[in-house]
């Protein structure tokens, strides 16, 4: 039975919901109003006074060859990053269910990347790739491969995708796997009965059993995509090599910060916050009906 | 149609020995049950039958082919499980057709083999509802269903009905055995309920420990009862275990009472009485110290002490008793061809 508390006055309520209330204000309103203000000003070069320009800077955006390269990128390195890191956690999930001896070990060890921080996870893919010091580079050499990610778009895309798929697997790793421990023995027991092999017992039993985690999971790691892997873009590839690695929210930086476009990149911000909360919505009404069983 | 052979079957979890050294004949279209207290190794036994546990010696034989070596799959056998294990995800129709179209069987064949399957358990209404929007016995009859739209050798059943409530699990109990009976399919059933062991069973295997107690038909086994926990297990109340010495083909009690026998064994015994097996007489040779009535409908049950003793003995009577017999002894008389003799060291059946 669900407990209600029914409180006399106003004031305790009110207290105790305040700093959810306050937490939320100052660090999502707040911020978004910010955001949405200085995203209509245009500020001068010296940032002394600004002058309103309406809806312009996002009319300059949406035909901004560079900022619509940068949604492509976007698109790019989530769709690889969401997919590989659920992949390889659902196979390494799928291999540890397996295991009767040592499953401990493994687990653990398997989990540890998942503490270690974004911009040091990049900092250690960075010195792997490093083309003057970096082991993999030097092998690759060894086997004729001249890699450069600083001059090559491509390897710099391949690299941070790389290091943000690296420390991401734990974390789904650890979802699937308590995905599969939920599953009934018994229920794989009578496929096998059935006559269904093992990867067919995976892919018509296993999977569709574990679809509300995979959904979840999915909204999760491509929010995670969007925002998170800033650390890691910026320590290994600072966007580059010519904007080839620039994501929405790594040009929302750039362009803010380092190149003090305040105004643009308010309205990016805008733009970013509208498709995130865009994409929630529609995969929780979308996708999420077809879960369900 | 098949035979299922098992052969001086051994298995182990690690150091435990769970099943020691066992042999068993099952007939074609026979309907084995498999009976026994929890632990005793039962299940793990249909489980090695079913090939999703390894013996580690002996013989599996399926119409006189080893399947030691053989996937669950290859055997082509069925299995019902205790929480039905139905596909969470899937209808009803696709649960029972799951296995065929594995078996890549042409599409109306599949469509009519559910649709049959269907018919026989009163599931045609629900062929399109998932698992979860069904009641639980509805849920047994898809998992029956599963089991029989693939024509398998044998159907092997976990305890089936021990989700179900009490009323539910007569009833299933009764369609088992009616489907059985129709399909002649060989089948070995798991039970540690004794009233479903008994009611099932062309014959069934009393278990313990790992060990086979009694291979026999129900009856052989209420009747003569080839161990002492045999005769323990199967009936309820259980039988009631006196100690005493056989000198002579007489029984001496530990109360001094000497009964009568004619087995011409010598040594310490112990005496099975089923309690409703006695009759009230006032010249019967137990003596009994009541201490509680019991009115359980058609019958009464007289619990006590053996007079002069601290043997507790229980009596079933048919008819009404009247509670004012608490505290005062009664005399009890029995049959002499119900008198169960086992040898107190070996816990074997003498007589």
């Amino acid at each position: 039975m669900e407990k209600r508390v029914i409180f006399k006055g106003w004031w305790l309520p009110a207290l105790l919901v305040a700093p959810q209330l306050i937490i939320s204000f100052l660090f999502f309103f707040y911020p978004s109003g910010q955001a949405l203000w200085n995203s209509l000003f245009l500020p001068d070069p010296f940032g002394l006074k600004t002058e309103f320009v309406g809806l312009d800077n996002f009319k300059f955006l949406l035909t901004d060859p560079y900022y619509l390269e940068s949604f492509k990128t976007t698109i790019f390195f989530s769709t690889a990053v969401s997919f590989f890191s659920m992949a390889i956690g659902l196979y390494l999930a799928a291999l540890a269910d397996r295991l009767i001896k040592g499953a401990g070990v493994y687990q653990t060890l398997l989990i540890w990347p998942y503490a270690i921080a974004p911009a040091i996870a990049g900092v250690l893919w960075l010195f792997l790739f490093n083309g003057n010091i970096g082991l993999v580079s030097y092998y690759l050499k060894g086997l004729g491969y001249e890699w450069n990610h600083t001059l090559n778009g491509d390897e710099a895309m391949f690299l941070v995708i790389l290091a943000s798929t690296w420390g991401r697997i734990s974390y789904n790793f650890l979802f699937f796997l308590a995905g599969l421990q939920a599953i009934p023995k018994s229920v794989i027991e009578a496929a096998a009965i059935d006559g269904a092999s093992f990867w067919k017992r995976f892919f018509t039993i296993v999977i569709p059993l574990l679809s509300p985690i995979t959904f979840f999971l999915l909204v999760v790691n491509i929010v995670y995509a969007f925002f998170d892997t800033f650390g890691v873009i910026h320590t290994i590839t600072s966007g580059g090599p010519e904007q080839s690695t620039t994501i929405l929210v790594y040009k929302v930086f750039s362009d803010g910060f380092v190149s003090q476009d305040l105004g643009s990149s308010a309205a990016q911000s805008v733009i970013l916050l509208l498709v995130v909360g865009v994409l929630t919505v529609v995969q929780f009404k979308y996708i999420e009906r077809k879960v369900h069983y | 149609m098949s035979e299922i052979k098992l052969e001086n079957l051994k298995k182990s979890f690690g150091k435990t020995e769970v099943i020691h050294d066992l042999s068993i004949d099952v007939k074609d279209g026979e309907l084995i049950v498999i009976v026994g207290p929890s632990g005793c190794g039962k299940s793990t036994l249909l489980r090695m039958v079913a090939g999703l546990e390894d013996a580690n010696q002996g013989n599996i034989l399926i119409d006189g082919k080893k399947v030691n070596e053989l996937e669950p799959m290859e055997r082509n056998i069925a299995m019902v499980f205790q929480n039905y294990a139905l596909y969470p995800h899937m209808t009803v129709f696709d649960n029972m057709a799951y296995g065929l179209k594995i078996a890549k069987i042409p599409k109306e064949e599949i469509n009519s083999r559910v649709q049959k399957a269907a018919d026989i358990l009163e599931l045609g209404q629900l062929l399109e509802r998932k698992p979860n929007q069904l009641s639980g016995g509805q849920r047994q009859r898809v998992a029956m269903g599963r089991a029989i739209v693939r024509n398998p050798v044998a159907f092997l059943f976990d305890e089936p009905l021990s989700n179900l409530d009490a009323k539910l699990r007569v009833q299933m109990r009764l369609e088992i055995k009616k489907l059985q009976t129709q399909l002649k399919t060989t089948s070995l059933y798991v039970t540690h309920d004794q009233v479903e062991a008994m009611t099932l069973a062309d014959r069934m295997i009393v278990m313990n420990q790992g060990n086979v107690e009694h291979i026999g038909t129900p009856l052989e086994v209420y009747t003569k009862p080839k161990t002492l926990f045999t005769a323990q297990f199967i009936g309820s109340p259980a039988m009631n275990i006196l100690s005493g010495d056989c000198q002579k083909g007489q029984i001496s009690l530990s109360n001094g009472t000497t009964l009568k026998t004619n087995s011409n064994h010598s040594g310490k015994v112990n005496v099975g009485l089923r309690p409703e097996d006695f009759i009230m007489d006032d010249n019967g040779l137990i003596k009994l110290k009541v201490e509680l009535v019991e009115l359980i409908g058609a019958n009464t049950l007289i619990h006590g002490k053996l007079e002069n003793s601290n043997e507790v003995l229980v009596a079933s009577i048919a008819g009404v008793i009247s509670e004012d017999k608490v505290g005062k002894n009664i005399n009890l008389a029995f049959k002499d061809d119900k008198l169960h003799l086992f040898n107190a060291n070996t816990d074997l059946r003498i007589n």
